[in-house]
C-alpha cells in the first residue's frame, strides 16, 4: 500500500465555497476532482499538498450543452460523460475517438474534463482534443471570471494559467457546421498514455479546406497546437497532397523527447503518421456529414 | 487413467477422480473472504517501513537517525550498523552468496534497504523515513551487463574477501569438442545475439510479513508471503540462529507467486529484528514500486546463439554462449550444482548430433533476484533461445518454420531421450502434438491468406522506405515448440542449500470417512485445495468435497521445498497419490479383518474393497475408517486408524511439452503490433482437472504475450530503475489478449504414478517465442531476423529500419 503524506481533507459544496477555502487557506491547498491525476502522485509523495477541496459534490458542474454556436462542459463533467454524449458524438466525435483511448472504464468513470486540463500533463488527450478545437477555458476566482482560449492555457509542462484561488468551471467549444474531426493515439499498450496522438478538425467548403485544427498530445508541451500545419492546410483541396504536407510540418515542428516509450526521431514519424490518418478520418466525416 | 475415462460423481456432483469442478478455493476468493497477509490484524501490532537507496552503487558515508527517533510514533529505527552488532547485517541467499539486510558499507542497487523504521502505524513509518539523513558518495556503477567484466569495472562486491572482479560463476554443459566438430563439419552456421529481458512477476500482493517473536517462549511466528515456508523455517533458523523448533512459518492464502515470493527478502528479516527489538509484533509490506524495484527479478540472460545445419534442414549442433545479469547479489534459487538451473534443456525438442553451452554469472548494480516469474529454473531462457535459433535457421535456408521443426522433432520411438546435456525426456510424441496445433491453426490457408496480404501492402504501395504508404496491415504467424524438464527434483542431484527436493504428504482419514490430506507446497492461485483433493478422491474413491487440504503452515504440514518451477503436481502430486495408495492398501488389511478373509481375497471397486467373486460382501473407505478407529481386532502389526505418511523422492524431472502458434497483425505505419490469434496445445500428461489445467495456459499465455510485447525492468545509466510503476512496467490486459486456442494431447510420464507431468509454466515458457517469432515473421518484407523483446510498437518501428535497440538499458 502507499501512503502519502499528511494532508487536511475539506469538501466543498458549492463554487463559492471551494474558492473560499483556495483563499483562505493559500497556495498549499488543492482541488481534487476525479483524483486520478492528484491521488497517485499523492501517494507517490511526488505531490504533497496540505490540504484537499474536494469539489465532487458540485454536480451542477457536471455538464455538456449546447449554448448558442457553442458546446458548453462543465469542469466536474467525467470522462465517461463525453463518451457518451449524443451532442458531441454528432458535432465532435474526435471526443469519442479520444475517450475509447483514454485510460480505463475506472479512470474514466471518475476523471474530469476540469482535472485532465489542469493536471497539464504534457500526454494528456483532452488537452490536445481541446486545443484541437480551440476552445477556451473559464476560469473563476472570488472577484471574477476570465476566458483564456485553450491554446494560451498552459505555461509548460505541468503549469497552467490557474491561479492558486481559482478554479476552471467550464470548457467552452465553438461549433462549426459540417466539420469532420477526428484522434489518432498509439500506445505502448490499451489504457496507457500516448507515445504520440493527433488530433484534427476540418471544414470544408468547394473541396477547399476553409478551417482546421491539429493539437499534438505527448510530443511537446501540453494541448500543443502544430500552427505550421493548419496553416499549410488552409485554402488548399482536401486530399492526400495536403494531409501529406500537414503531416511533415507537425513532425517537423513538435518537440518529442526521448524515453521509455521510445527515441524521439520514432515520436516524429509517429506524428506524420498519426496526422495523415486522423485528417483522412476528419475528412470522411466531413463527407458523411454531407458537407 | 486418463482424462478421457468416465469418473464417477458425487453427492456435490464432483468428480470422484479426475474431470473438471469448480476451484474448493473459489468460495472464499469470489466472495472477497480471501485471507492475505494484510488481512491479519494482532493486537499491539507496529509497522515497519524500508529506507532505500537513491544511488546504484555509493559508499555510505554517515547516516543520523535521530529527527526519525523523535517523531511521536516511532517505536525504533534499524540500520546497518545496528545489524552488525547483532550479527544480522548480511543473510544468506538460496545460492550461497549473502545479501544485505540493510546496507552497512555500500549500496549496491537503487532501491536497496538502509534503514528499517517501527511505528505504530504505517502512515508514520513512511513519514519518518524522510526524518532520516543519509551521506551517500556516489561510485560508479556497473549497469551494463556487458562491461561488468571489463577491465577496470568498478568492483561491487568488495565486502567478499580478496574479490577483484564481478564474476560470480562459470558453468556449462553438453559436449565442447563434439560440437565444435560438428560446427566444423557443417554445411550451414547461423549464429544470433539475443537478450531475454529481466522481467518482473509483479504479483497483484506484494511482499510483506508479519513477525512476532514471544519473549517468554522464544517462539517465533512468521506470517509471511512465501511460496516455500519449510525452506524459510530452515532459513530463518539458520540466518538469525533460532531454534528451528521454536519457528513457525504460515503462509496465508498468497495473491500471486510467480516466483517473486521464493527467497527470503531483507524486510521479512527485518520485521523479525523489529519484533525482537519492540516486543511487539511488526507488520511489513512493501507497496508496489518496492516489490518492481526492489524484488526477485527473472531472465537478464544475453545469449549468444549458433546452430549448425545441413543445407536441407537437418539441425546437426547448438552453441551457445550466456551472460547472466545476476543483480548485486546471487540471489537466485536454483538447485546448488546448477547455477543456470536447468539451462540444459537448449537443445529443446530436436535430434541433434552435439550441444554445448556456457554460462558465466556476473554482479551489477540491481537489484537481486533471477529466480522469479514462473522461474521455470531457466528454462524459459533455454526455449526462447532454441525456438529462435529455430527460426534464425529458417529463415536462413528459406524454409517453413513448420516443416523445419518436423524434420527435427524427436520421434517417440527415441523416448526415454537423453539429450546432448544428459538429461533423459520421459516420454513424448511430438510430432502428433505439432500436428494437431497446426491443424488447429489451419496453418496452410493461414500462409496463403499471409502471401496475399503482403501482396497488397505492395501493391498499396507498401516499402521498406515507406512502410505505411497505403496502409495496408501485415500478418505474423509463429511457431513454437517447447520441451520443460520440471519437478524439481531428484535428491542426488538436485537440493537447495543441501536440501534435498523431495515431499512429505500426510493423510488422515477421520472415522467418519473424511479426510485431511497436508502437504508441503503453498498455493497462490494453482487450485491446490481442488487438484490434491481430486488426487486423493481418484486414490480412494471418497469425494473431493470431503477432503480437506492443508497447506501453508509449517507446524501443520511436512516438511517440502516449496512450489515453483511447476513442482507441485509432478512432485507433491505424486506424494499425495502415493500416500493415498499406502492408505488404500492399509484398508485393505482393515477391511479383511472385518470380512473375516485374506487381504488377497479382497479387490479394489473405486472406493470399496470387496470380496473377488462376491461384489455384494465389501467395505466402503467410510466403514473400513470407523472400523481402523474402532474395536476390530487387527492382525498382528498393524496399527489402528487410517493415515499414512510418505516423503516422495522424484526418479527424474516431468518433461511437459507442446506446439504454440501465434498469429499477429502488424501496423506496419506505427509499429503496432496485435496478437490476433493464440493456438496452444499442451501434452501434460492425463489432466487431474482440466478447467485448472487451462486456466494456468490462459495465465502463462498472457504473461508470454506481456513479455514478448511489453514487459521490461529497465535502467538509465546511472541505474536509475525506471521500471517502479505500472504505468512503466506494462502488465498485459484482457485487451491485450485473444481468446485463446487451447488443445491437448496426452503422452503420460513413466515415472510418475499419475503420469502427470506439470504445467504450471508451460504457456509462459512455450508463448514468448511464438509470439515473438511472429512478429519477425510478419517483418519479413524488411529483411529483419531478430530484435529483442520487448516488442514495444517503437522497438518494432526501429525493427523495420533495421536497427532495434538493446531493450535493458534506456539511453535518454
Ligand atoms: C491508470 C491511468 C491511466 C490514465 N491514462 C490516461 C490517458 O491515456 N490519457 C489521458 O489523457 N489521461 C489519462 N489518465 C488521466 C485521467 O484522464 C485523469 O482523470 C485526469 O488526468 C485528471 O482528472 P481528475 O478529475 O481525476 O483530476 P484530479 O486528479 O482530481 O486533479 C488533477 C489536477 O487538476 C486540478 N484540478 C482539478 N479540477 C480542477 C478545476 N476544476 N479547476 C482547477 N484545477 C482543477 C487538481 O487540483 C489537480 O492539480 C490516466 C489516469 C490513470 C490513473
Amino acid at each position: 500500500m502507499q501512503t502519502p503524506a499528511p494532508f487536511e481533507y475539506e469538501h466543498a459544496s458549492s463554487v463559492d465555497e471551494a474558492l473560499a477555502l483556495l483563499e483562505r487557506h493559500g497556495p498549499e491547498t488543492r482541488l481534487v476532482a476525479g483524483g486520478h491525476s492528484l491521488l497517485p502522485m499523492m501517494k507517490l509523495r511526488l505531490a504533497r499538498p496540505e490540504r484537499l477541496v474536494d469539489v465532487n459534490d458540485l454536480t451542477d458542474l457536471a455538464y455538456v450543452r449546447r449554448e448558442g454556436d457553442q458546446i458548453a462542459i462543465g469542469a466536474l463533467t467525467r470522462h465517461a460523460q463525453l463518451a457518451s454524449s449524443p451532442l458531441l458524438a454528432s458535432l465532435y466525435p474526435i471526443f469519442q475517438d479520444a475517450e475509447r483511448v483514454i485510460a480505463d472504464p475506472v479512470v474514466r468513470n471518475r476523471g474530469t474534463i476540469g482535472g485532465s486540463l489542469c493536471q497539464g500533463d504534457p500526454a494528456e488527450d483532452l488537452s490536445a482534443v481541446v486545443a484541437t478545437l480551440g476552445g477556451s477555458l473559464k476560469i473563476r476566482s472570488r472577484t471574477g471570471e476570465r476566458v483564456v482560449a485553450a491554446r494560451d492555457f498552459y505555461l509548460g509542462p505541468y503549469e497552467t494559467q490557474v491561479g492558486p484561488a481559482e478554479m476552471v468551471t467550464e470548457v467552452v467549444i465553438p461549433i462549426r457546421p459540417g466539420a469532420g474531426s477526428a484522434y489518432e493515439k498509439v500506445e505502448r499498450r490499451p489504457g496507457d498514455w500516448a507515445i504520440a496522438a493527433v488530433g484534427c478538425f476540418l471544414t470544408v467548403s468547394g473541396g477547399v479546406i476553409a478551417d482546421c485544427g491539429i493539437g499534438l498530445a505527448a510530443v511537446g508541451a501540453p494541448g500543443l497546437p502544430a500552427l505550421e500545419a493548419e496553416a499549410a492546410l488552409r485554402g488548399r483541396p482536401a486530399g492526400e497532397e495536403a494531409y501529406a504536407a500537414a503531416a511533415q510540418m507537425a513532425a517537423a515542428h513538435c518537440r518529442p523527447q526521448t524515453d521509455q516509450r521510445g527515441p524521439a526521431e520514432y515520436k516524429r514519424d509517429l506524428v506524420a503518421e498519426l496526422t495523415r490518418r486522423a485528417l483522412r478520418r476528419a475528412a470522411a466525416r466531413v463527407m458523411a456529414g454531407g458537407a | 487413467m486418463t482424462a478421457t475415462t468416465p469418473v464417477p460423481l458425487s453427492p456435490a456432483g464432483n468428480p470422484i477422480g479426475f474431470g473438471r469442478m469448480l476451484r474448493k478455493e473459489d468460495a472464499r476468493f469470489l466472495r472477497g473472504q480471501g485471507h492475505y497477509l494484510d488481512d491479519i490484524k494482532l493486537p499491539g501490532m507496529l509497522h515497519g517501513a524500508i529506507l532505500r537507496s537513491p544511488h546504484a552503487h555509493a559508499r555510505l558515508v554517515s547516516i543520523d537517525t535521530s529527527a526519525a527517533e523523535a517523531h511521536p510514533k516511532v517505536k525504533a529505527v534499524i540500520t546497518g550498523a545496528m545489524l552488525e552488532g547483532l550479527k544480522l547485517a548480511w543473510m544468506p541467499t538460496l545460492s550461497r552468496d549473502v545479501q544485505a539486510v540493510l546496507a552497512t558499507d555500500k549500496v549496491r542497487f537503487f532501491g536497496q534497504e538502509v534503514a528499517f523504521v517501527v511505528a505504530e502505524d504505517r502512515y508514520s513509518a513512511r513519514d519518518a523515513l524522510e526524518l532520516i539523513v543519509v551521506e551517500y558518495e556516489p561510485l560508479d556503477p556497473v549497469i551494463d551487463a556487458r562491461l561488468a567484466l571489463a577491465e577496470g569495472a568498478p568492483v561491487i562486491r568488495d565486502d567478499i574477501e580478496g574479490k577483484k572482479d564481478n564474476h560470480i560463476f562459470d558453468w556449462e554443459a553438453g559436449d565442447r569438442e563434439a560440437t565444435d566438430r560438428v560446427f566444423s563439419e557443417a554445411e550451414v552456421v547461423v549464429a544470433q545475439d539475443m537478450l531475454y529481458p529481466r522481467v518482473h512477476p509483479a504479483p497483484m500482493e506484494t511482499c510483506g510479513s508479519i513477525a512476532h517473536m514471544d519473549r517468554v517462549t522464544g517462539q517465533l511466528t512468521a506470517w509471511s508471503t512465501t511460496q516455500a515456508p519449510h525452506a524459510h523455517r530452515t532459513l530463518y533458523s539458520l540466518v538469525a540462529g533460532l531454534p528451528e523448533h521454536k519457528v513457525r512459518i504460515i503462509s496465508p492464502d498468497i495473491g500471486g507467486g510467480f516466483g517473486n515470493k521464493v527467497g527470503i527478502y531483507p524486510g521479512y528479516v527485518l520485521a523479525v529484528v523489529g519484533s525482537i527489538v519492540t516486543g511487539k509484533p511488526v507488520k511489513w509490506v512493501e507497496d508496489r514500486s518496492e516489490n518492481l524495484i526492489s524484488t526477485s527479478f527473472a531472465r537478464d540472460y544475453h545469449m549468444h546463439g549458433e546452430i549448425a545445419a545441413s543445407r536441407d534442414g537437418k539441425i546437426k549442433g547448438l552453441r551457445v554462449r550466456v551472460l547472466a545479469d545476476h543483480g548485486a547479489f546471487n540471489g537466485t534459487a536454483q538447485p546448488t550444482k546448477f547455477p543456470a538451473g536447468c539451462f540444459h534443456i537448449f537443445p529443446g525438442s530436436y535430434d541433434l548430433d552435439a550441444a554445448h553451452c556456457e554460462v558465466t554469472g556476473v554482479y551489477t548494480n540491481k537489484a537481486p533476484g533471477g529466480v522469479a516469474y514462473a522461474c521455470s529454473f531457466r528454462v524459459t531462457e533455454a526455449v526462447y533461445l532454441v525456438e529462435r535459433m529455430v527460426d534464425v535457421l529458417a529463415d536462413e535456408l528459406g524454409i517453413d518454420p513448420a516443416e523445419l521443426r518436423r524434420i527435427n522433432l524427436l520421434r517417440p520411438e527415441q523416448f526415454p531421450y537423453t539429450n546432448k546435456t544428459g538429461w533423459v525426456y520421459d516420454s513424448g510424441d511430438y510430432g502428433r502434438t505439432l500436428e494437431v496445433a497446426l491443424e488447429k491453426a489451419g496453418y496452410t490457408e493461414l500462409r496463403r491468406r499471409q502471401a496475399e496480404g503482403r501482396e497488397r501492402w505492395r501493391a498499396a504501395g507498401g516499402s521498406p522506405e515507406d512502410p505505411g504508404a497505403g496502409g495496408e496491415h501485415l500478418m505474423g504467424i509463429g511457431l513454437s515448440f517447447f520441451t520443460e524438464g520440471v519437478g524439481a527434483g531428484p535428491k542426488k542431484h538436485m537440493d537447495i542449500l543441501g536440501l534435498g527436493m523431495a515431499d512429505g504428504c500426510e493423510l488422515r482419514v477421520h472415522p467418519t470417512g473424511k479426510a485431511q490430506l497436508r502437504i508441503s507446497v503453498q498455493t497462490q492461485g494453482q487450485g491446490h485445495e481442488t487438484t490434491f483433493a481430486q488426487i486423493v478422491a481418484h486414490e480412494l474413491g471418497i469425494p473431493p468435497e470431503d477432503i480437506e487440504v492443508i497447506h501453508g503452515d509449517t507446524d501443520n504440514t511436512p516438511f517440502g521445498l516449496g512450489t515453483y518451477g511447476s513442482r507441485s503436481t509432478p512432485v507433491s502430486g505424486a506424494a499425495a497419490a502415493v500416500v493415498s495408495q499406502r492408505v488404500r492398501e492399509k484398508a485393505r488389511i482393515v477391511a479383511a479383518a472385518a470380512l473375516e478373509c485374506s487381504p488377497e481375497d479382497l479387490e479394489w471397486e473405486l472406493g470399496r474393497w470387496q470380496v473377488k467373486g462376491d461384489p455384494e460382501k465389501g467395505k466402503t473407505v467410510a466403514e473400513i475408517a470407523m472400523l481402523a478407529h474402532g474395536t476390530l481386532e487387527l492382525p498382528e502389526g498393524v496399527e489402528g486408524h487410517l493415515d499414512a505418511s510418505v516423503v516422495y523422492d522424484p526418479p527424474n524431472l516431468t518433461y511437459p511439452y507442446g506446439a504454440d502458434i501465434c498469429v499477429v497483425d502488424l501496423d506496419p505505419g506505427t509499429g503496432r503490433v496485435k496478437v490476433d490469434r493464440f493456438i496452444a496445445v499442451d501434452d501434460c500428461g492425463p489432466r487431474i482437472n482440466p478447467m485448472i489445467v487451462e486456466g494456468q495456459v490462459h495465465g502463462g499465455l498472457a504473461d508470454g504475450v506481456g513479455m514478448a510485447l511489453m514487459e521490461a525492468i529497465q535502467f538509465d545509466r546511472s541505474g536509475t530503475c525506471l521500471s517502479g510503476s505500472l504505468m512503466d512496467y506494462l502488465l498485459p490486459t484482457s485487451l491485450d489478449c485473444p481468446s485463446w486456442e487451447l488443445g491437448e494431447t496426452v503422452t503420460p510420464s513413466p515415472h510418475h504414478p499419475l503420469g502427470v507431468k506439470g504445467v504450471g509454466e508451460s504457456a509462459t515458457v512455450g508463448s514468448p517465442p511464438a509470439v515473438v517469432n511472429a512478429v519477425i515473421d510478419a517483418l519479413e518484407p524488411f529483411g529483419v531476423r531478430h530484435a529483442d523483446m520487448p516488442l514495444t510498437p517503437a522497438q518494432v518501428w526501429l525493427a523495420m529500419r533495421g536497427r532495434p535497440l538493446r531493450t535493458d538499458i534506456v539511453e535518454m
